[in-house]
């Protein structure tokens, strides 16, 4: 760039003439150059002032999340779940229980695969729903954790049970009435998903795995051990293993459970800490054994015939995925008809068939049967009483612990 | 990036130089009523976040009880003493990637402007190509390259190539995944056609007579390199390595499918403050001085590089 000379020293009278230029010439501070600069400082000010206008107010516990219903007038409903979650025909093109659906109701079923990620989702519609706006969304699926945050946010609405005739009567007693949402005045389980342990025969040399002690310890898996990104399904199974009910942690507990994992960590023998994508690592063998949610191990072994599953002595975590109407949703009505007719015991068989997760209704097993004997059969999809009770879950946490647990988890994985 | 304004262009003396003072009004506002949609695009997209974030940083709070300003400036020095190491990583690794992409794209763009004849074009299209699918599937692609048990990495291992790299620190012991190798080869492979475009736009721009004229002068191929062919290229390496490196930075993708733990990057650490733990003003803060460290380091480069317009 441009390199300045020293400047000569100035005279006398070129002094003098810079002063008075300061009073009289052209860059005499003139009305002109005044309103510049005050503009310039009331752009300042007007700054600072946005910098403290923005925040974000305290959430709402208050009845005014409770929209007005246009159920009557509008046949419609937007349904956003995750992706590859309900039955679709072999083209792609129709998925056939939401039709059915709407050839009995003429309710229109808008489904959206929009959800890839609790988190990512929570960020996606917080702000609207901190701001008492409608999200655009009647029925939105989400895990029991995210589930717990939002309805102590009071950003979920209250279920009316006069129009969950079904629901009510079947859900299955493991998901009747968790602690976040007692008596499931908020939410009803779309699926269950047991988080266990998952290795590659080929893999591990044809070795079983079926403990987290093994996976933190076994140096023949050194470098090939995942783990979820998922907090509570990592930590949840790691403090089974130490003996200790997720059911009732505390932050000692909580922290012991980090230590032990965070020591796989530096002895190398965790390779990573992955979202969804841990199932290609898997098939492929990159992952010699890792925690794996069912459904996805179902899938897998339909693939590939070196995939197994085991269910560890001390237990398996298993979460849920509620459907939930958000605050101001237009057709809460709809939803609830929506939500019930998936309580049919007909229809949760059709998309357990397909999706291969645990389903939180009864009766469903018979149903199942005439279509698929051996899904009927597996303990995956419906759960036997040793599985049941094999099965635990995560507290429900505070805000603060929330936090802080996630904090220690986030440090854990490096980020 | 000169702030000087530039003369009128010598070269054209008969054109008259545009007053726009003299102009009558509706002339005179035309060049500001182009800027218009520029300008608010500018505000809404790029400064109202900006000030939004800004604010963010200083706040505290939580989401039960809502965040308010309190002018908490803290926030930044507790971010840059948590997260130094994640910064630290984030520039050598982007850093390593520009200078691997630049080794790799300048004579790929050199042979693009100078050799390819009749298939410039195509070498052109082949480099855009990867744009053509997503950011994730190519990097998840990059997972499948690099297997365990894939041939890449096989044929490292019957070369010994991966002792060497492991004894470096760069790859974990028979594995190239889930090391730092993986995520700067990711980078580079991502960022690749940012340096390769603007290097082929100012090669394309030389004369080949100045070849010409310097072999002529009884300059060798070397020598002309040296002293003519590079040094007017200047402005596509100072552009192409700013491409590069200033998203390679913020990047948080490769890091995440094909690092592991040790291998964090700032922008991991954003995103899991900003999804996971929820703390708004930490991940806003990060950002902040993310944006800042970056601008520190290209007006250095810039004043260095000595190049007064970029491309």
């Amino acid at each position: 760039m441009e390199h300045h000379e020293q400047p000569e020293p100035l005279s006398q009278a070129e002094l003098t003439a810079m002063r008075s230029s300061l009073t009289h010439g052209r860059l005499a501070m003139t009305r002109r150059s005044l309103l510049r600069a005050s503009g310039i400082a009331a752009a300042a000010t007007a700054g600072l002032g946005a910098l403290s206008g923005c925040g974000i107010p305290p959430a709402g516990r208050t009845d005014a999340g409770r929209s007005e219903d246009h159920s009557k007038a509008e046949k419609r409903i937007n349904f956003s779940n995750w992706t590859e979650y309900i039955d679709v025909t072999d083209d792609g093109k129709h998925r056939p229980t939401l039709e059915a659906f709407t050839k009995r109701t003429g309710i229109a079923v808008k489904y959206t695969e929009d959800i890839n990620d609790n988190d990512e989702f929570f960020g996606k519609i917080q702000a609207q729903l901190a701001a008492g706006q409608d999200t655009g969304r009647d029925l939105i699926v989400l895990t029991d954790w995210m589930c717990a945050r939002m309805i102590s946010l009071g950003w979920i609405q209250k279920l009316d049970p006069a129009n969950l005739p079904h629901a009510y009567a079947n859900l299955s007693p493991q998901f009747r009435s968790p602690a976040w949402d007692p008596g499931r005045a908020h939410s009803y389980t779309w699926q269950g998903i047991p988080a266990l342990i998952a290795y590659n025969k080929k893999a591990t040399g044809g070795r079983k795995v079926d403990s987290v002690s093994q996976l933190l310890e076994d140096p023949k898996l050194k470098g090939r051990v995942g783990f979820l990104t998922e907090m509570r399904d990592s930590v949840g199974l790691t403090l089974l293993d130490m003996g200790k009910k997720p059911e009732d942690v505390t932050a000692d507990d909580f922290d012991a459970a980090i230590a032990r994992l965070q020591k796989g960590v530096d002895s190398k023998q965790i390779r990573r800490f992955t979202g969804n994508d841990y199932t290609t690592d898997l098939d492929k063998g990159d992952l010699a054994a890792c925690v794996a949610w069912a459904g996805d191990v179902v899938q897998l072994q339909n693939d590939n015939p070196d995939i197994e599953f085991a269910i560890p002595k001390a237990g398996c975590m298993t979460s849920t995925d509620n459907l939930m109407v958000p605050n101001k949703a237009r057709h809460k009505a709809n939803a609830e008809r929506l939500i019930d007719y998936f309580y049919e015991p007909k229809v949760a068989a059709k998309i357990a068939a397909y999706i291969n997760y645990v389903c939180p209704v009864e009766g469903v097993r018979e149903e199942l049967a005439k279509i698929d004997k051996e899904a009927a059969r597996n303990p995956l999809i419906i759960p036997d009483e040793e599985m049941a009770e094999r099965s635990h879950s995560f507290r429900a946490l505070s805000a603060k612990e929330s936090k802080a647990f996630a904090q220690k988890f986030s440090d854990l994985t490096g980020a | 990036m000169s702030t000087t304004e530039a003369p009128a262009p010598p070269a054209e003396p008969e054109a008259e130089p545009l007053d726009i003072r003299k102009a009558p009004t509706r002339k005179r506002l035309v060049p500001y009523w182009l800027l218009l949609p520029g300008i608010l695009w500018l505000l809404v997209f790029f400064a109202a976040p900006l000030v939004y974030q800004a604010s963010t940083s200083i706040q505290t709070g939580s989401l039960e009880d809502g965040f308010k300003v309190t002018w908490h400036f803290a926030t930044y020095l507790d971010a840059i003493a948590e997260y130094w190491p994640q910064f630290l990583r984030s520039v050598l690794y982007a850093g390593t990637a520009t200078a691997l992409c630049l080794l790799l794209g300048y004579p790929l763009a050199y042979l693009i402007a100078f050799k390819a004849g009749r298939w410039r074009n195509l070498v052109m299209i082949l480099v855009i190509a990867p744009f053509f699918t997503s950011f994730l599937i190519r990097t998840l692609a990059w997972k499948t390259i690099l297997a365990d048990g894939g041939p890449v990495v096989g044929v490292l291992n019957s070369l010994h190539v991966l002792d060497v790299t492991s004894w470096l620190g760069l790859t974990e012991g028979q594995r190239v995944l889930a090391t730092p190798l993986a995520v700067v080869c990711g980078l580079t492979y991502n960022f690749l056609p940012f340096m390769v475009l603007p290097l082929y736009t100012s090669l394309e721009r030389i004369d080949p007579r100045l070849h010409e004229a310097a072999g002529d002068l009884y300059a060798r191929p070397a020598t002309t390199f040296r002293r003519v062919t590079f040094p007017l290229s200047m402005p596509g390496v100072v552009a192409g390595t700013l491409l590069t490196f200033i998203p390679a930075a913020g990047d948080y993708i490769n890091a995440e499918l094909l690092g592991s733990t040790d291998q964090k990057m700032i922008g991991n650490v954003i995103q899991s403050q900003f999804l996971r733990v929820l703390d708004y003003p930490t991940a806003a803060a990060l950002s902040f001085i993310l944006m800042a460290a970056i601008l520190t380091m290209v007006t250095i480069y810039i004043r260095k590089s000595g190049t007064e317009d970029l491309v």
